[in-house]
């Protein structure tokens, strides 16, 4: 759970600096100690800490700062020059960069449509069916399959002119079914099928362990107090599982601005840029278009965007959630 | 007696409706699966053949596996990058849980808030100098490099961190009295105890490293380093119309992964719920 995230001290954090009164012996050993605790802490942490260091803390102050650059990969370093402000400018008259934005709002509607689908399938799960374990292996295995693999499948299926899903809309009345990943107006919705397809599993499994939590007594008081279903869900499943949506709900939505796989493997962007993403358009500017500063400068926006996010969760977190 | 029957018949009911709803998330797998079996020029006849009229699945899938663009080369590349990652980044977090957890000095606790900062960076916001220092400094285009970027997610130091606190504090201070150092109390006391949390940390990432495409696509760039899903998508895209092939493939990428998960299963879901993990 995202509550589980944050720091609180561990047990005994507070008695350790608490002997202070003792003998200069008892004091010099406790020094001695502290120092050879201070030693194996960091002896602990560093691969960690100097792994992080080099691959990510050193890596997001390189991008940010090459967000201020025009270089071009093949250049060489003395290519590099300093532009100031202009990348980001440049980006906000960019029709391309601006359509990735548009798209990825779009792909916000995923979040809560997922998360509605993966709770009712939750509560049946969890207390209304048989043989739960084939429940949760079924709808879990579009997340723990292969993303590529699972593109390319659905690539197949909705191929527009002899595709099986093609043919059983046909078959059913439907003359001239979408063109699906191929047509411009319907492409970003079949992502977006998908993504909420694989997404479910996950929400689920979530879901069913914010249920599991939840007191039993509560149900059978409100029973006796002839309470409906609808009101019991109202009144005491939703409140109670308002901290796993809030978690479900940031973590989607963070998601949704990491969208890249599926782009990647069904339309890198097509047809005609209808599908083109953030993380798309970062990708293709930096390693197909080999523009570094430019793409830095959409990484910064990127990060930017995360991190208002994640600092807006921490905001609302007192305000909207009932523990 | 009757409300109880009657409540029986419900459940039977919605198990029912439950199981047709399942269909549609397992119905692609069973067309993919199926779809391997057959000769090409059936693999869109309408309707749906759902048993293969001509069964074409050892040639389908010996192409696969040994034609241009070897299966069984990936896979060996595949498992030998998801164990080393795995093992590489279960004993790094383990050793950084233990140290934030279990160790107290006073750095400590502003170290922790770093890499928490780090958590919060999207991965791909630093693909570009990470591509950048590992093209300076010979990490680029082999598996070392590839293993290395994987090992250190601090995901693992904060699922571990958590268990680590339920390690009773007293433990390690009368452990500590009886003349033990910390990697003794951290090898032969902690990690004993946390070891079911390890294991679920060390399946979770078995399977992340497994699946990425990114990391891949972006560090590699020799045909015979690829991992299975980069060479999915290469064969994909070079066997342009054989749709048979590539459900062949596609059904090799991801059954072995499946048979794991259904092994693991009880830790899997248990993982993610409990820690609210994600890739």
């Amino acid at each position: 759970m995202a509550r589980t995230m944050k720091s609180s001290p561990p047990p005994g954090l507070h008695e350790a600096g608490n002997n202070r009164a003792g003998t200069n012996r008892r004091r010099g050993f406790g020094r001695s100690l502290r120092r050879g605790e201070q030693l194996w802490g960091m002896v602990f942490i560093s691969p960690m800490l100097i792994g992080v260091m080099i691959l990510v803390l050193f890596p997001i102050i390189a991008t940010l700062v090459l967000g201020f650059a025009d270089w071009n990969f093949v250049q060489g370093w003395d290519g590099i020059r300093w532009v100031g402000l202009q990348n980001f400018r440049s980006l906000l008259e960019d029709d391309i960069f601006l359509k990735s934005i548009r798209n990825n709002m779009i792909f916000l509607l995923t979040v809560p449509i997922y998360m509605i689908i993966s709770m009712a399938l939750a509560i049946l799960i969890d207390r209304h069916v048989y043989m739960k374990g084939y429940f949760k292996v079924a709808y879990f295995m579009p997340y723990i399959s292969n993303i590529v693999a699972v593109a390319v499948v659905w690539q197949v299926l909705f191929q527009p002119s002899y595709g099986p899903i093609n043919e059983v809309l046909r078959s059913i009345g439907i003359a001239s079914p979408p063109k699906w990943i191929a047509d411009p107006n319907y492409a970003l919705v079949s992502i977006m099928m998908i993504s909420v397809w694989i997404s479910i599993g996950f929400n689920l499994i979530i879901y069913i362990a914010g249920l599991q939590s939840i007191p039993k007594d509560l149900y059978e008081a409100a029973e006796i107090d002839g309470a409906n279903g609808w009101t019991k869900f109202r009144r005491i499943t939703l409140p109670l599982l308002s901290p796993t949506s809030f978690f479900l709900l940031v973590t989607g939505i963070i998601s949704t601005f990491k969208v890249f796989d599926i782009i990647a493997v069904m339309t890198q962007g097509g047809p005609i840029g209808s599908t083109t993403m953030m993380v798309w358009y970062l990708y293709d500017t930096a390693f197909v278009n080999l523009k570094v500063g430019y793409a830095s400068s959409i990484a910064a926006v990127l990060f930017g965007f995360v991190m208002l996010i994640t600092l807006g969760q921490w905001a609302a977190q007192k305000k909207w959630v009932n523990y | 007696m009757h409300t109880l029957l009657r409540a029986d018949w419900r459940k039977a009911f919605v198990t029912a409706v439950m199981f047709a709803v399942s269909i549609l998330f397992l119905l692609p797998f069973v067309w993919m699966l199926i779809t391997s079996f057959k000769v090409e020029k059936d693999v869109f006849v309408y309707p749906i053949q759902w048993i293969p009229r001509e069964w074409n699945a050892i040639e389908n899938y010996k192409e696969v596996w040994f034609g241009d663009y070897p299966f069984y080369l990936y896979y060996w590349n595949s498992i030998k990058v998801s164990l080393l990652t795995t093992a590489i980044s279960a004993l790094v977090s383990a050793l950084a849980a233990y140290g934030f957890s279990k160790i107290q000095f006073a750095a400590g606790k502003w170290l922790f808030l770093i890499v928490l900062f780090t958590y919060m960076i999207p991965g791909q916001a630093i693909l570009i100098p990470q591509f950048i220092l590992y093209r300076n400094i010979g990490l680029f285009d082999n598996h070392f490099g590839l293993i290395v970027l994987g090992s250190f997610s601090v995901l693992g130091t904060f699922m571990l961190r958590q268990f680590f606190m339920g390690v009773h504090q007293e433990f390690i201070e009368s452990a500590k009295i009886d003349g033990g150092s910390h990697p003794r109390i951290f090898w032969s006391i902690a990690l004993p105890l946390v070891k079911p949390a390890v294991a679920t940390y060390a399946i979770l990432r078995f399977i992340w490293t497994w699946n990425d495409y990114q990391n891949p696509l972006i560090f590699l760039r020799t045909d015979g380093l690829f991992t299975i899903p980069l060479a999915m998508q290469k064969f994909t895209s070079l066997s342009g119309e054989f749709y048979s092939l590539i459900m062949a493939a596609a059904v090799s990428a991801i059954f072995p992964l499946l048979i794991v998960f259904i092994i693991g299963q009880k830790s899997v879901i248990e993982g993610i719920a409990l820690g609210g993990v994600k890739g």
